[in-house]
């Protein structure tokens, strides 16, 4: 409709060229991952682990294992540390193709990045979405990605319907045992090469509800992953960011559970 | 339970008063079932009475048997299948006595935790034996980024003439996470029941808790709840005219629409640091004052601004309200009867609205305007939700006007083996927690009763005897969830 028409276009263009220098990611004030700073830590407290409803903290010794990977993004441990040494922050850029680097117990895990999809997807990447048992925060932020704002067509990213066009499988949810042989299913018809994104908490261990009578813990057991994004949900900077480095067209930013470390 | 009035029945009273909860104009709004210290269940149910502030609880203590309700009244079939396969109470003379949530399918090849070999209820379809009659299957994962459930058609040409959905492909348990946490945690985890419910979630949790300890979250707190209600109202509506328009294949509408979407989900992470609003409600209030400053009131007027535009644009769309108009027609006695709720029964007819009917929160302080309309189709739920959407920026800006200085949180510990009931009228309808305590002072038992569990129950009156064009609109007219309804 012509007047539809005039309208878009008065409206100007809406859409962020981020990552591009310069550009805003819409992700103002959104808080991410909590930071942990081990020289801050109280001998022997334990209230961030106690309070922690997903596992992701757990004490040694004398020091914390954090998990990102497990982390439900709640802020519950920020709010329960006595002394700061658990602070909220933004970074939620944590997409990483190796799970041990969400660990902050392993520092100087590094590693490399796996011979990967480079030379496969010069272009563009199509993508076939299955949601194993989400709460549907990681569906509402996966459909902002075709909004305006972030337009993700224009850096060659596209959902298809089909299993069988598709390179990449991202999977959300805790996949609970009745979507286990759908999501089997899916992947089984997919092209090779193939690759697996688990984008949410409940995608890369399970999140609240893993493990329990219905439910699985994520894709643990199920599918072999390439890449994982842990956040709850993840925004859709931080997923546009995962899909770039799995093209190689972005740097892993976290490494040993410390972004940009 | 505090939060209803209750009454304790014997199995032999329940037929004569649903009967007279029927002749009253009465509803009931949700039934479940929970075992005290591991004994044989007791099955509650939860009625609202015409006029009457307080909710109406009838306790069944201890039996495996029960009559059916269902022939009475309709609404409360699937809380009943869903008892059976949980809870393992039968209800004898159930008019569809099948597996809803979860079915025994007697193979253990899925090595699962815990309980193997369950799945979810299977289709009952008509027994059609027609060649012309096509069958066709479509789900659980579904074309697009959607989420699972899958469709049956039976259709002819264009025309359906029987739709069943199977739902419960995402059925998470998500009640039984609840049990064995404290008060505080149980926040965290009604947030992640469905996403784009979150606030309501965490409110309706929250009252059931302060209900249970017997306190009252301070001034502050309750205005500011009712804002952080309110911007989840906006942003999803919005989504849902941007759905909406999609279905309906108005370009760019359906783009101006998830950009306004876009743009309240981005003032929601400046006001709270989560785009869904997560992390701010605690029993007792606020975990954190939120101080929400002239520019949310500018934005949000700013926002308004363009919406006018866009809403005025939608009205005058011929090709998109060619598509709504008639499309999905839902009478008012299905919706009334089938408990339909939020918006889809308001376009019924029905004048319902637990912001007003049964106050929470501090909506009885506030000028709130319930929009009703008669027609029951596609247009009217459209039209339902805009007025919603005016309505709820009032409601911002009133809150943001009327806000003063004070504490943002109360003390709130339940007693051991305490309980009670919460509500609020999220953006797709009317949702209940029922929480309990154990007597170690944690959860031991919580029911959720989400608008979409209702919602989906009425949907295929809609859509049985329609036609396959009109399906994906009618659909999107409903605006349901898969995870509020599965949980
Ligand atoms: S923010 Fe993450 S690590 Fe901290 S308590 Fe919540 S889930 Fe656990």
């Amino acid at each position: 409709m012509a007047s539809w028409t005039l309208f878009g276009l008065a409206r100007g263009k809406a859409t962020t060229s981020w990552p591009g220098a310069g550009a805003k990611d819409g992700q103002e004030g959104v808080l991410g991952m909590p930071r942990y700073d081990a020289e801050a830590c109280r001998e022997g407290c334990q209230e961030c682990a106690a309070v922690c409803p997903t596992g992701a903290i757990q004490t040694r010794e004398s020091e914390l294992a954090l998990d990102y990977g497990r982390c439900v993004v709640c802020q519950l441990c920020t709010e329960a540390c006595p002394t700061g040494a658990m602070t909220p922050s933004n970074d939620w850029a944590f997409g990483v193709w190796d799970r041990q680097d969400l660990n902050l117990s392993d520092p100087g895990t590094r590693r490399d990045r796996p011979i990967g999809p480079e030379s496969a997807f010069r272009r563009s990447l199509h993508i076939r979405h299955v949601d194993a048992g989400s709460c549907n925060g990681c569906e509402s932020e996966l459909q902002a990605l075709n909004n305006p704002f972030y337009n993700l067509h224009r850096l060659g990213i596209f959902f298809t319907p089909s299993p069988r066009f598709a390179d990449l499988l991202l999977v959300t949810g805790v996949v609970t045992n009745v979507m286990y042989e759908p999501l089997q299913a899916a992947y089984e018809a997919m092209p090779e090469p193939r690759w697996v994104m688990a984008v949410g908490t409940c995608a890369v261990s399970g999140g609240i509800a893993g493990g329990n009578y219905v439910c699985r813990t994520g894709l643990e057991g199920v599918l072999p992953v390439d890449v994982y994004l842990p956040g709850c949900p993840p925004n859709p900077a931080a997923i546009m960011a995962a899909l770039l480095m799995f093209l190689d067209r972005a740097p892993q930013r976290v490494k040993g559970g410390r972004i940009d470390g | 339970m505090m939060g209803a009035r209750a009454k304790q029945l014997s199995p032999a009273d329940l037929r004569p008063r649903a009967k007279a909860l029927r002749d009253a104009g009465g509803r009931l709004q949700f039934a479940y079932a929970w075992s005290p210290d591991g004994a044989a269940p007791e099955v509650r149910y939860v009625s609202a009475i015409p006029r009457q502030h307080e909710f109406e609880m009838w306790i069944v203590p201890g039996h495996r048997e029960l009559p059916s309700l269902t022939p009475a009244l309709p609404l409360i079939g699937w809380y009943e299948r869903e008892m059976m396969d949980l809870y393992g109470v039968t209800f004898v003379g159930h008019p569809e006595p099948y597996p809803l949530v979860l079915h025994a399918r007697g193979r253990s090849d899925i090595k699962g935790n815990g309980l193997n070999g369950l799945t979810n209820g299977r289709p009952r379809l008509p027994d059609i034996d027609a060649a012309d009659v096509q069958h066709l299957p479509f789900g659980p994962i579904r074309a697009d980024v959607l989420e699972s459930a899958e469709f049956t058609f039976l259709y002819v040409g264009e025309h359906i003439i029987h739709y069943h959905p199977r739902l419960f492909f995402k059925h998470r348990g998500m009640e039984k996470s609840f049990e064995g946490a404290d008060a505080q945690r149980g926040a965290v985890i009604a947030e992640r029941v469905s996403a784009v419910g979150s606030v309501a979630h965490a409110l309706a949790y929250c009252e059931a808790v302060e209900r249970a300890a017997g306190c009252e979250a301070p001034p502050r707190a309750k205005a500011l709840r009712m804002l952080l209600a309110e911007l989840e109202r906006l942003y999803n509506h919005l989504h849902y005219l941007g759905h909406l328009c999609h279905t309906t294949t108005l370009k760019v509408g359906e783009a101006q629409g998830k950009l306004l979407e876009e743009t309240a989900k981005q003032l929601n992470a400046r006001l709270t640091g989560s785009r869904f609003l997560r992390g701010v409600l605690t029993p007792g209030g606020l975990r954190r004052d939120l101080n929400p400053g002239k520019w949310l009131g500018d934005a949000l007027e700013s926002l308004r601004e363009d919406y006018v535009v866009y809403a005025a644009k939608l009205e005058l769309s011929e090709s998109h309200l060619d598509r709504l108009i008639t499309t999905g027609l839902l009478p008012e006695k299905v919706a009334f009867d089938q408990g339909a709720t939020g918006p889809v029964e308001r376009a019924s007819g029905l004048d319902r609205d637990l912001r007003r009917d049964h106050p929470y929160a501090g909506y009885s302080d506030l000028p709130l305007t319930v929009t009703v309309l008669k027609e029951g189709d596609a247009y009217a739920r459209e039209r339902v939700r805009m007025a919603e959407i005016e309505a709820s920026f009032i409601l911002c800006q009133r809150i943001l006007l009327l806000l003063e200085p004070g504490p943002a949180r109360v003390e709130c510990r339940p007693a051991p083996s305490t309980e009670g009931l919460g509500w609020a009228e999220g953006p797709r309808g009317s949702l209940f927690y029922a929480v309990h305590f154990g007597a170690d002072g944690r959860l031991a038992r919580v029911k959720i009763k989400s608008p979409s569990f209702s919602n989906w129950r009425a949907f295929p009156f809609t859509v049985h005897d329609s036609n396959m064009m009109d399906y994906a609109i009618n659909e999107a007219s409903f605006g349901l969830t898969v995870a509020g309804c599965d949980r």
